[in-house]
């Protein structure tokens, strides 16, 4: 049995006939092309796979492409708005949140859940989130320091909009 | 790891899930948050030829006080149950619980009903979910029943719930004034499942002297329990800590504890006693 199913991911509709067996991540990686989601463990414990699906983050090994049907699913891909880099990205770069850059798209995927719900999480808060997310090489200490950044660079650019920045972005 | 090829239907009403389920028998397996089946079916220690996903399913996904209860569908995802305003100020008890399941893009996907159905020995809700003393709405091809929170577990992975069956809600006594809980756990490193987890939930009068008391162990045997033999010696007590203690004593009396690659039997057995009486001393600091 085939089923076709639609998904919009990183704002782009698809259409495709697939096995109701294949994994999300597989989908996204071998059906769309779609490369930056990693495969680490395979077995739900590692987080390099997160993306995002209907605005939270999932484990995209641990969900069948069906059941994305008529969802929104976004990816690492999506974050950078004309080649500029999302403030997570531009925090995991400055705050050097990246060595190998295995863990990379999944520790994006689950700070942007984060920041979408916390404007200024707490270390603690942090730390929380990425309970899910295996770093071989970093130690933590860089990335949770690069969502820290992006926590302000978000807040100083939401001041911004609404005309009330002070200048300078909060550290 | 890919599953075994398998056909998918995701009715729209229980009652098409549950015609499904005495369609295919033996054969299908019920999907909601995948947390826990998807491993399975990756590994394929199950192998279904049909999977009948209730996640399109639009009414079972809520939380709302009806009298003296909270009713919560049985696809509300964990996070849903932490964040809650009703459960948070209703049953604190199962916000704080949802609140330990394992990471967020778990608690993101997995849903209480699954959670329960699935009966992992070491899965945070059972506990809660007897501590709480809820009561289980399931519908199956005989109509809908109602199941103790106690009589839902009986082994590892294996609940009340006969062939063809759905658990659609659970429902919670709300809290009183005078109602205290907590849940207290130590987790497994990597999964974050409970080495050994316990819910308590007491009832006090104005002199703190304990009137009601439920306390659900999970992790520690085949199925999560009701420790009953900690009850009784808090049951109409002042709840000093010298009666906490000797209560938690008995966290793992009558009860084989479980031995694995995690931990010995008697690791477990002590970690009831000491979590037992960590979650009694919490929730009597409550207020
Ligand atoms: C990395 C990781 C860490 C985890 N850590 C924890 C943890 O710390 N604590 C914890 O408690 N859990 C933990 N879990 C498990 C998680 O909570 C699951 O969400 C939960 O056990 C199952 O819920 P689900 O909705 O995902 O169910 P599914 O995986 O979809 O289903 C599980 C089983 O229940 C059956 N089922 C599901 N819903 C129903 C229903 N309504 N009626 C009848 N049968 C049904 C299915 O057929 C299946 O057999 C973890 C999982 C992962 C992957
Ligand atoms: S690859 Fe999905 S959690 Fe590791
Ligand atoms: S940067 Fe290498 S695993 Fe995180």
């Amino acid at each position: 049995m085939k089923k076709t199913i639609h998904v919009t991911i990183n704002g782009r509709e698809y259409e495709h006939e697939i096995e109701p067996r294949l994994l999300l991540v597989h989908y996204l990686r071998e059906v769309v092309g779609l490369t930056g989601t990693h495969i680490g463990c395979e077995t739900g414990l590692c987080g390099a796979c997160t993306v995002m699906l209907d605005g939270r983050a999932v484990k995209s090994c641990l969900v069948l492409a069906v059941q994305a049907d008529g969802g929104e699913v976004r990816t690492i891909e999506g974050l950078a708005e004309g080649g500029q880099l999302h403030p997570v990205q531009e925090g995991f770069w400055v705050k050097h949140g990246v060595q190998c850059g295995y863990c990379t798209p999944g520790m994006i995927m689950v700070a942007c859940d984060l920041l979408e719900r916390r404007k200024a999480p707490t270390v603690e808060e942090i730390r929380r989130a990425l309970d899910g997310n295996v770093c071989r090489c970093t130690g933590y200490q860089h990335i949770i320091e690069a969502i820290q950044y992006a926590a302000g660079k978000l807040k100083a650019s939401s001041a911004d909009e609404r005309g009330t920045s002070s200048g300078a972005p909060e550290a | 790891m890919i599953p075994s090829a398998f056909d998918y239907y995701a009715p729209k009403t229980v009652a098409e899930a549950v015609a499904l389920l005495q369609q295919y028998g033996e054969e299908a397996k019920v999907l909601a948050g995948g947390q826990s089946l998807l491993p399975l079916l990756k590994l394929r220690l199950a192998t279904p030829r049909v999977v009948v996903d209730l996640g399109r399913i639009p009414d079972l996904a809520y939380i709302r006080q009806d009298g003296n209860e909270v009713a919560i569908g049985a696809m509300t995802r964990h996070e849903t149950v932490e964040q809650s305003e009703v459960v948070r100020r209703h049953c604190r008890l199962l916000a704080a619980t949802a609140a330990t399941i394992g990471d967020v893009q778990v608690r993101n996907r997995g849903t209480i009903g699954g959670s329960l159905a699935h009966a992992d020995p070491a899965g945070d809700f059972p506990a809660a979910v007897l501590a709480a003393e809820a009561r289980l709405k399931v519908v199956g091809p005989g109509g809908e029943r109602w199941i103790a929170a106690e009589d839902f577990f009986v082994d590892v992975m294996t609940t009340a719930l006969d062939a063809g069956e759905i658990l659609t809600e659970i429902r919670v006594p709300v809290d009183s004034a005078h109602t205290r809980s907590a849940y207290e756990k130590v987790r497994q490193k990597a999964s974050g499942f409970a080495l050994c987890g316990v819910a308590v939930r007491l009832q006090l009068d104005e002199n703190r002297r304990c009137q009601g008391v439920a306390v659900g162990v999970t992790g520690v045997g085949a199925k999560a329990y009701r420790a009953r033999a900690v009850e009784e010696v808090l049951r109409g007590e002042a709840l000093t800590e010298t009666v906490v203690v000797a209560a938690a004593e008995k966290a793992a009396q009558g009860v084989e504890p479980s031995e694995d690659a995690q931990a010995s039997a008697a690791y477990r057995a002590h970690l009831a006693r000491v979590c037992t009486r960590r979650a009694l001393r919490r929730a009597l600091a409550e207020g």
